[in-house]
């Protein structure tokens, strides 16, 4: 199988203080494809998905073991650096988290904190950036609007948006329509599929209908654990676990 | 029967809810009632622009000027202090402090902030004025400069623990957003939470000049007490809380005097009340700009 990988995750165990939530993960995401992970609430398919840009060091007690190579380099090495991994690796939230201020500065921030001053060329990104993320038209005219003025969609494609203009190589969505209505969460898909010709994405769901309509591959977690990973239609069709095709039968989660 | 018993407990508790706008009426009309006489027969621009407090003389002066110049003085002189060092706190309490620093800090701040004024008026005047007195060699540490430095003591744990809680209302999503972008965490704290936190601290602060303005007995103890526009802030000067804990039991009921007190009270009270409502204004804005409703 030709396999380009982008991100592997080899073994990883985390623990909370003393609870081991995540066991064993052994997972590749490859270049330019979506890769999804579902499964019931608290499967622990968020807990992994932070931990590909290292979100969850904020957690107090937190502790990893194994390893999570980006383009083969270790991304828990003491000497990785976390600001430039995070600029590699963006994510978007579950909860649209837009900044309390204006849309322009939402997009600009990640620009000006690694010490871009140029406004020709921050102002030329954040339009491209809203573009990219088929928020520009709705928003053109009120660039300097506070973000918390928009609706929800709008909110999260802001989110996106500004995760677009630091030109990250992977982007890591968390359940990034929960919180959206039907039409705002078609728009959220479509986006990821124009995003997949130049991004790596990871997207968390609890929607399997929305894994198999975005993504390429499939990871199904359970209780911590990864019970089958594979070819989204594959998964879909002809799961090799019971407990994969009970979940996606609908008989639990 | 039961009916009744909720009809009854319902009655107590709405008089007892309205027993605190009763007693404001009450505070606020006496005020006017007793200083009444006094902007009746005197300029009130005359008055609080007079140069001159010489209430016993005959013929009387009473000039607030030195009075009010003295409580802005001090007051200004507080926040120099509580500002730095209760923000700092309350950035090093959020940002950097372990949970077992926190565990310390956090109750110290309270038992600081529950402390008698009295007490502070008391070691203000016993070690801070006669250390402050020797190291500058000022004719008494007695002055502005101490009051100052105590109030700002004084008000510190107020402003410390409001703006920490404006802080800890930041939502975390904000942080994270930030952190995610590959911001560090100082970038995230001065770029994201702080201005989002700022209305806050705002409040925080103003809450904590209140403290100082309408603090009475820090400043009867170690303001020094001179009546006088002080010429720099090492001079002794008396504020119009203090003013008015000193003079309101020598003077004759229904005089003159008596009614001048009053309408300092009545000064003091409408400065207090302003910055409780810029307070609340402000807080009020802030709750909306982070979208947390009223």
């Amino acid at each position: 199988m030709d396999r380009d990988v982008k991100i592997s995750a080899l073994n990883v165990n985390f623990y909370y203080g003393k609870t081991l939530t995540l066991k064993n993960i052994s997972l590749d995401i490859l270049r330019k494809k979506v890769t999804a992970l579902i499964g019931p609430s608290g499967c622990g398919k968020s807990t992994f998905i932070r931990l590909l840009n290292r979100m969850n060091d904020l957690i107090p007690g937190a502790r990893v073991e194994g390893q999570i190579l980006l383009d083969g380099f270790d991304i828990y090495h003491p000497k990785t650096d976390v600001v430039s991994l995070r600029r590699r690796v963006g994510m978007v939230f579950q909860k649209p988290n837009p900044f309390p201020k204006s849309i322009f500065d939402n997009l600009a921030y990640g620009l000006t904190i690694s010490g871009m001053r140029d406004k020709r060329f921050i102002e030329h990104k954040v339009i491209d950036s809203l573009k990219k993320a088929a928020l520009y038209n709705e928003v053109k005219d009120r660039l300097h609007d506070n973000a918390l003025m928009l609706s929800g969609g709008q909110q999260q494609r802001l989110c996106i948006a500004r995760c677009l203009v630091v030109e990250p190589e992977v982007i890591l969505f968390d359940e990034p329509a929960a919180s959206l209505d039907p039409i705002s969460t078609r728009k959220i898909e479509e986006l990821i599929l124009e995003l997949k010709d130049e991004y790596t994405i990871a997207i968390v769901t609890h929607n399997m209908q929305q894994a198999a309509r975005v993504s390429d591959f499939t990871a199904f977690m359970y209780l911590g654990e990864l019970v089958e990973y594979g070819d989204t239609e594959r998964i879909f069709t002809v799961p090799r676990e019971k407990m994969t095709e009970e979940y996606l039968s609908g008989k639990f989660g | 029967m039961r009916q009744f018993r909720e009809t009854l407990y319902r009655w107590i508790f709405t008089v007892l809810a309205f027993a605190s706008l009763l007693f404001l009426t009450g505070i606020v009309l006496t005020l006017f009632r007793e200083s009444l006489p006094f902007l009746v027969s005197h300029e009130f621009f005359d008055t609080v622009f007079g140069l001159y407090w010489y209430p016993t003389y005959d013929p009387a002066d009473f000039g607030m000027l030195s009075l009010i110049t003295a409580s802005f003085v001090v007051t200004l002189g507080a926040m120099v202090v509580c500002i730095p060092v209760g923000v700092g706190t309350a950035l090093f309490l959020h940002e950097l402090a372990s949970a077992s620093q926190r565990a310390v800090l956090k109750p110290l701040i309270e038992i600081l902030a529950g402390i008698p004024s009295i007490i502070y008026g008391f070691f203000g005047m016993i070690i801070v004025a006669p250390f402050i007195q020797n190291l500058l060699g000022v004719p008494t540490g007695l002055n502005a400069f101490t009051a100052s430095l105590i109030l700002g003591i004084m008000a510190t744990p107020t402003v410390a623990s409001l703006a920490e809680d404006a802080l800890s209302f930041v939502p975390r999503s904000f942080r994270e957003a930030s952190l995610a972008l590959g911001a560090n965490r100082w970038q995230t704290l001065t770029r994201v939470v702080m201005p989002a936190a700022g209305s806050g601290i705002s409040t925080a602060i103003i809450l904590g000049i209140g403290r100082a303005v309408g603090e009475t007995m820090v400043v009867l103890m170690v303001a020094g007490g001179a009546a006088v526009i002080p010429g720099s802030i090492f001079d002794p000067v008396r504020p119009m809380t203090a003013t008015i804990a000193a003079e309101m039991g020598e003077t004759v009921m229904g005089s003159a005097h008596y009614s001048a007190i009053f309408t300092i009270g009545l000064i003091l009270f409408f400065i207090t009340l302003a910055i409780n409502i810029v307070a609340e204004i402000i807080s009020r804005r802030f709750r909306l700009k982070l979208g947390l409703g009223r």
